[in-house]
């Protein structure tokens, strides 16, 4: 059996917008993943210990509110404390193109804007899942 | 694999989900991991939480999970939803309820997809069951997907089965019929403050007086949402255990678990073989032209196993 590749999508903080997160669970799951969808209003410590429980392959975190810069390098090194540093970390939502290459440095591999098709992401994912 | 089976089975939480993946995805090493915990499981209370999709089984889970910890019990919990039968894969969203337990080292949630597995659970529900008893969980709930008729195999699972009812799903008829009414151990009706609840309450009630069974299932009114009638409830599902022991219907029902486990993996494992045969294809072509019939067909496969195992 080929072992599905499992991604949690996540939305840290206060943040309430919940389309994007949707969209982007719905697309995951459309091109044959497992996709947990956890709701608004996670911190990252029940983000990354759903993701050590459920043994994800992936995180994808959705912020529109802006406190992007905090919560997801806040989310890779909790990972790395947690001996789960192999998890592949991205990212999506209004983020500020200035910001971008600070995330990257952060341990998060890419981000995806509005705009930005879901294929891309799908493709994203299946090329950097070990 | 001694890491891992070490740390799972002293509870430690990343060794037992990277045991689960294994097991999950029929992976190397699967035999041997189960070999090893199986001599340590058995001590968990299974219980198994059904009903249509919908009806606030997660929701009950989650409250369930809330009071369990209240008495000091530990839980696992495993949560499954259907795959697409399109793209093969799922939206994993009931843990989305449970999400205040998360930080909680005594409850360990995971979410399986079903993987086009029929009867409302994955395939290898039974073995991540396992694997969270021999981890020392006290209770194990298991959610399945949202049933309609005659996906029941977790009563062949759960040492105790609540059916989770709600109203305006239909008339009396359809309450009848419907095949998760039969493996009933308890009933929630839940949503117990929308209009109809009593209706349902009484007319479950009027069923149940005509079922002559062993034990008749308790019957109970929650609204999971405000977390109300939920220790009845749990109150309940102990009552009905206990009941299991006293009547001595739980070597029964063991010896049933049992042998359900083992016909699964006995299945699985003369397709394997059978498939595995030069011959099959040719078996199949000729069944589809009618030159013979499928139970000739069974009895050359048979035939073709046996020259091999000679
Ligand atoms: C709809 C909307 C709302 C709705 C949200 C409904 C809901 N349940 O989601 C409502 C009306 C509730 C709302 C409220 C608010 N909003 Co508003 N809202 C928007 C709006 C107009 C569209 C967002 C949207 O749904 N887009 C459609 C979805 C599909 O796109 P998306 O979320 O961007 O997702 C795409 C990509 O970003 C990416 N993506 C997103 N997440 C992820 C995650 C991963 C893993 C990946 C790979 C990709 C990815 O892929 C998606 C698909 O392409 C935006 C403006 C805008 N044009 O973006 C403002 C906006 C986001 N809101 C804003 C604000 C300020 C607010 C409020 C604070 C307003 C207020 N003062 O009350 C509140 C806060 C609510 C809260 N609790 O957080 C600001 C945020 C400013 C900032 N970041 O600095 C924006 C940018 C408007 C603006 N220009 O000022 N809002
Ligand atoms: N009014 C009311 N709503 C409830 C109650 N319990 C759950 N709900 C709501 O019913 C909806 C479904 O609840 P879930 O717990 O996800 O139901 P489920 O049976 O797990 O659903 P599936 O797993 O998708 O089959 C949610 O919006 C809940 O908030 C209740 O007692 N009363
Ligand atoms: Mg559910």
């Amino acid at each position: 059996m080929d072992k599905k590749i499992k991604v949690l999508i996540a939305k840290p903080g206060l943040d309430g917008h919940d389309r994007g997160a949707k969209v982007v669970s719905r697309a995951l799951r459309d091109a044959g993943m497992e996709v947990l969808y956890t709701g608004i209003r996670q911190t990252p410590e029940q983000i990354v210990a759903t993701a050590v429980q459920e043994d994800v392959d992936s995180i994808g975190l959705s912020c529109l509110s802006g406190a992007h810069n905090k919560l997801f390098p806040k989310v890779v090194n909790l990972l790395k404390e947690k001996g789960a540093g192999d998890v592949l970390v991205f990212g999506g939502g209004i983020i500020p193109n200035e910001d971008i290459q600070g995330l990257k440095d952060a341990g998060i591999s890419e981000i995806f804007l509005p705009g930005t098709s879901t294929e891309d992401t799908i493709e994203f994912i299946k090329n950097n899942v070990k | 694999m001694d890491d891992l089976i070490d740390g799972l089975l002293s509870g430690k939480v990343r060794p037992l989900a990277k045991a689960i993946t294994v097991v999950e995805n029929d992976q190397p090493g699967k035999r041997e991991l189960l070999k090893r915990i199986y001599p340590k499981t058995g001590n968990a209370y299974l219980l198994g939480i059904t009903g249509p999709p919908g009806a606030g089984k997660s929701t009950l889970t989650d409250k369930i999970i809330a009071n369990l910890r209240k008495q000091g019990k530990t839980v696992g919990v495993i949560a499954v939803d259907p795959s697409s039968p399109f793209s093969g894969g799922a939206i994993l969203g009931d843990r989305i309820r449970m999400q205040q337990h998360a930080l909680d080292d005594g409850v360990f949630i995971r979410s399986m997809a079903t993987r086009s597995n029929l009867g409302g659970v994955a395939k290898n529900t039974v073995d991540v069951i396992h694997l969270l008893d021999a981890s020392g969980k006290d209770v194990i709930i298991v959610e399945t997907v949202g049933v309609g008729q005659d996906e029941v195999d977790i009563v062949r699972i759960a040492q105790t089965t609540v059916v989770v009812m709600v109203p305006g799903l239909g008339d009396s008829v359809q309450i009848a019929k419907a095949g998760v009414m039969e493996i009933a151990d308890v009933f929630a009706v839940n949503k117990a403050d929308r209009d109809g609840a009593d209706k349902l309450f009484s007319e479950i009630r009027a069923m149940l007086d005509m079922v002559k069974g062993d034990i008749k299932p308790a019957i109970f009114k929650t609204v999971a949402v405000d977390d109300v009638g939920i220790e009845e409830l749990v109150q309940g599902i102990y009552a009905h255990g206990e009941r299991v022991v006293a009547s001595g219907l739980m070597e029964k029902k063991l010896a049933e678990k049992a042998e359900s486990e083992l016909r699964a993996y006995l299945i699985d494992n003369i397709m394997e073989r059978s498939t595995g045969l030069t011959i099959y294809d040719d078996v199949v072509k000729r069944v589809a032209a009618k030159e013979i019939t499928p139970m000739d067909g069974v009895e050359e496969i048979f035939a073709g196993l046996e020259m091999m195992a000679s």
